[in-house]
């Protein structure tokens, strides 16, 4: 790494607006936090006294859970803040919202919302740091974060790789963050799914649509399917669960086409037997709980820079 | 707002394509009514001893302009904005007349709301019409009144703000209307696709991770509309176009006959989907922003005469409706204080003559819609602007009149103003010094 490289981003609010340098610099410190959780006292000092708020506004356990931990390791005090608990629901607005917690002095906000673009908006009104748990149908910049930690932690290294995510690719924020972090690192990315599931032009974030998930998968280093919702909001998007698993899950049959030691990943909760058939999901080749232990140490290195942290 | 005995506006560009006029002249304005139009050579008219006496210096007089889509949000929405607080910023921006779209809380569907704005209207600093709704409620099920409201002073039925879904409802409409003489507009939106949508569906809206509405949402009703007017021969008028498509559909519609006509927005022709970069809540509205390519294609729609209007499609919100996440953030923008220099900027471009410019400001308003204005004819009340095509200004928010500041040009540099407004021989507007 070059010595003068500096971390200099307050905010994380996608992996969009992270160069290839940020993205490695990140990589780097969570490799080196991620030792700390395999110790008997899982604890440093390093943000002692600093005060770090989870903001959600949908229910969410593991992201919310993963982030508290990776804070409360680095010795700092937490906070949750739930939609349910907070004001909101009285009509307070989000910068209102935001504004009040922010009177009470925390040094980051970790917040997760339903609407794309909520953290930039939160960002502009207030001067706390802010993490991005999850906008909308945008980015989830910690679970591409930790996907791309996974994968070089298998792999050795993120470039030339082909890696294969199939399924919801319009709604899922963290195919989103996905595509750009692994194009980015110069991987190969292919999604596939139903075409009601493929936003228009994807390809300009660095993907190759695939027609079939057996042309995404064939090769593939990584493969990654996405959980799958039959309808949101008025819009017909798949007939039934049955018939997107016969067509678009991934089987062990299907698994076959890719390389032999090839990476499964998920960015949970599964819905087994949908999107990923149960056995599959149990495999040696599945690296869905290295994910989850990656995620921690992702998040205490993102929390830690942002706070200033080399 | 003072009504003087006379007015004469001296050395003016006397643009007026109504009456195919072009020329360096002074024109007088004597009891509310343009008395005289005359040139250095020619005998001037007596004039009145009380006389408020302008040196244009070459600035341009032009009939006064007319934006035939505004909402004024009265009654119902007064947080936003007012027949009061519209009408100034009407008139700041030059124009003398304004066609207010019916969605106010009640909607305008009956001969008692309409009569409640044109009582309003009175005290306004422009001409108020009202456009009345299609359908009762704007629920899109049954007719509302046409004739009644006719007869109280609408001059055009919408259900603007939402589409006419029902054919059949827009054919009656089409139908009925004819009888009452007056207009019908549509606001051409496939609703299905748009549902939900936030911006342009392309790109942009993908790496924003906004759903998105296709451009053929606007052009398959476009088309429905088109062909629904040319079955029942009946006038439509299309409200603010924004695809390329669309501008294709209409010219074709027109080459073979078919009775409609199109406006467009200044936004569609001056801003891309680009300006909601960063979730700007300033640049969202319905139908959305959309492409380069779109926006050229309106443009030459402006230029061959396939469009015939630019209005505003003025629509107030406050910062509750607008300063919030990007996807629950209300549609629309103000545009009344800064249609004109615009506009302005599409002639400077060359894209269009001064001629032209005032033919889609003023004049075609005024045929479409059927009211009075438009020209500069001598007996006609004197609804007059001033432009000043070479003032520069920055558009700030602490000078905007509307109640809403809900602008994407705030901080932007213009260049082209209304120096003085007549509504009827009073002064609604004036910059300038006597
Ligand atoms: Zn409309």
């Amino acid at each position: 790494m070059n010595s003068e490289y500096l971390f200099a981003h307050k905010h994380i609010l996608g992996l969009d607006h992270l160069s290839v340098p940020d993205i490695e610099h990140i990589l780097t410190t969570a490799e080196s936090f991620k030792e700390i959780s395999a110790r008997t006292i899982k604890k440093v000092p390093v943000l002692r006294g600093k005060t770090v708020v989870t903001l959600f506004f949908e229910p969410s356990t593991r992201t919310r859970l993963s982030f508290d931990i990776a804070a409360k390791r680095m010795s700092a005090d937490t906070f949750s803040i739930s939609a349910s608990t907070s004001s909101t629901t009285k009509g307070e607005t989000l910068a209102d919202t935001a504004r009040n917690i922010e009177a009470m002095m925390p040094d980051v906000i970790i917040m997760r919302h339903p609407s794309s673009g909520a953290p930039h908006y939160l960002a502009r009104h207030i001067k706390t740091s802010v993490i991005n748990a999850g906008d909308g149908t945008h980015e989830h910049p910690s679970q591409g974060l930790l996907d791309l930690m996974t994968v070089k932690e298998h792999k050795g290294n993120i470039s030339g790789l082909k890696v294969a995510i199939i399924g919801d690719i319009s709604h899922s924020r963290v195919a989103h963050s996905d595509i750009i972090g692994f194009a980015k690192m110069g991987a190969h990315v292919f999604v596939s799914g139903p075409a009601t599931l493929i936003p228009k032009k994807i390809e300009k974030l660095g993907a190759t649509v695939c027609s079939s998930i057996e042309e995404a998968v064939t090769n593939a280093d990584v493969v990654m399917p996405l959980r799958i919702q039959k309808e949101r909001q008025n819009d017909p998007l798949i007939p039934s669960f049955r018939e997107y698993a016969t067509f678009f899950g991934i089987n062990r049959q299907v698994l076959q086409a890719a390389k032999a030691d090839a990476l499964l990943m998920h960015p949970g909760p599964i819905n087994r037997g949908v999107e990923l058939a149960p056995d599959v999901a149990d495999s040696p080749q599945s690296v869905i709980l290295d994910q989850v232990t990656n995620g921690v140490a992702i998040r205490m290195a993102l929390i830690y820079l942002v706070l200033g942290g080399k | 707002m003072v009504q003087p005995q006379a007015i004469l506006l001296k050395n003016c560009r006397i643009l007026d394509p109504a009456n195919k006029l072009d020329k360096k002249a002074s024109l007088l304005v004597e009891k509310g009514k343009i008395k005289a139009i005359f040139t250095s050579r020619q005998k001037a008219p007596v004039l009145p001893k009380k006389l408020l006496s302008f040196d244009l210096n070459g600035k341009w007089v032009v009939p006064g302009l007319i934006d035939m889509h505004v909402h004024l949000r009265e009654p119902g929405e007064e947080h936003k904005e007012t027949i009061e607080t519209g009408s100034r910023a009407a008139a700041a921006g030059g124009f003398t007349a304004v066609a207010c779209m019916p969605n106010t809380l009640p909607v305008n569907d009956c001969q008692s709301v309409t009569r409640l704005i044109l009582e309003k209207a009175e005290t306004a600093y422009a001409r108020v019409y009202p456009v009345g709704a299609i359908s009762k409620g704007s629920m899109g099920e049954t007719l509302a009144e046409f004739g009644e409201m006719k007869k109280a002073g609408a001059v055009a039925v919408t259900d603007d703000g939402k589409p006419v879904l029902d054919s059949q409802l827009l054919r009656r409409a089409l139908e009925y209307a004819s009888n009452h003489k007056m207009l019908v507009i549509s606001h051409s939106e496939d609703a299905g696709l748009s549902r939900n949508g936030a911006m342009n569906e392309g790109f942009l809206s993908t790496s924003m991770g906004l759903k998105g509405i296709p451009h053929i949402a606007e052009e398959i009703m476009v088309y429905r509309d088109i062909a629904v007017a040319g079955y029942t021969g009946c006038n439509l008028h299309l409200a603010h176009i924004s695809t390329r498509e669309s501008v294709n559909l209409i010219r074709q519609a027109k080459k073979r006959g078919c009775p409609v006509s199109a406006e467009t927005a200044p936004h569609y022709f001056m801003l891309t989907e680009e300006a909601v970069k960063d979730y700007n809540t300033n640049a969202k509205m319905n139908p959305p922003l959309r492409t380069p390519e779109d926006r050229a294609a309106i443009i030459e729609g402006l230029q061959d005469g396939t469009i015939d209007a630019v209005a505003t499609d003025h629509a107030p919100h406050s910062i509750l409706e607008k300063d919030i996440e990007f996807d629950r953030a209300a549609n629309g923008i103000i545009g009344l204080e800064t249609a004109l220099p615009l506009a302005l900027e599409l002639h400077r471009k060359g894209h269009i003559d001064a001629n032209r410019l005032v033919e889609l400001l003023s004049s075609n308003p005024a045929r479409i819609l059927g009211v009075k204005g438009g020209s500069l004819g001598i007996g006609e009340a004197a609804d007059i602007t001033v432009i000043d095509p070479e003032q520069r200004f920055v558009f700030q928010e602490q000078d905007i009149l509307s109640k809403s500041k809900n602008s994407p040009f705030i901080g932007s540099a213009l260049q082209g103003k209304a120096v003085l407004t007549l509504c009827g021989g009073r002064i609604t507007h004036n910059l300038l010094l006597e």
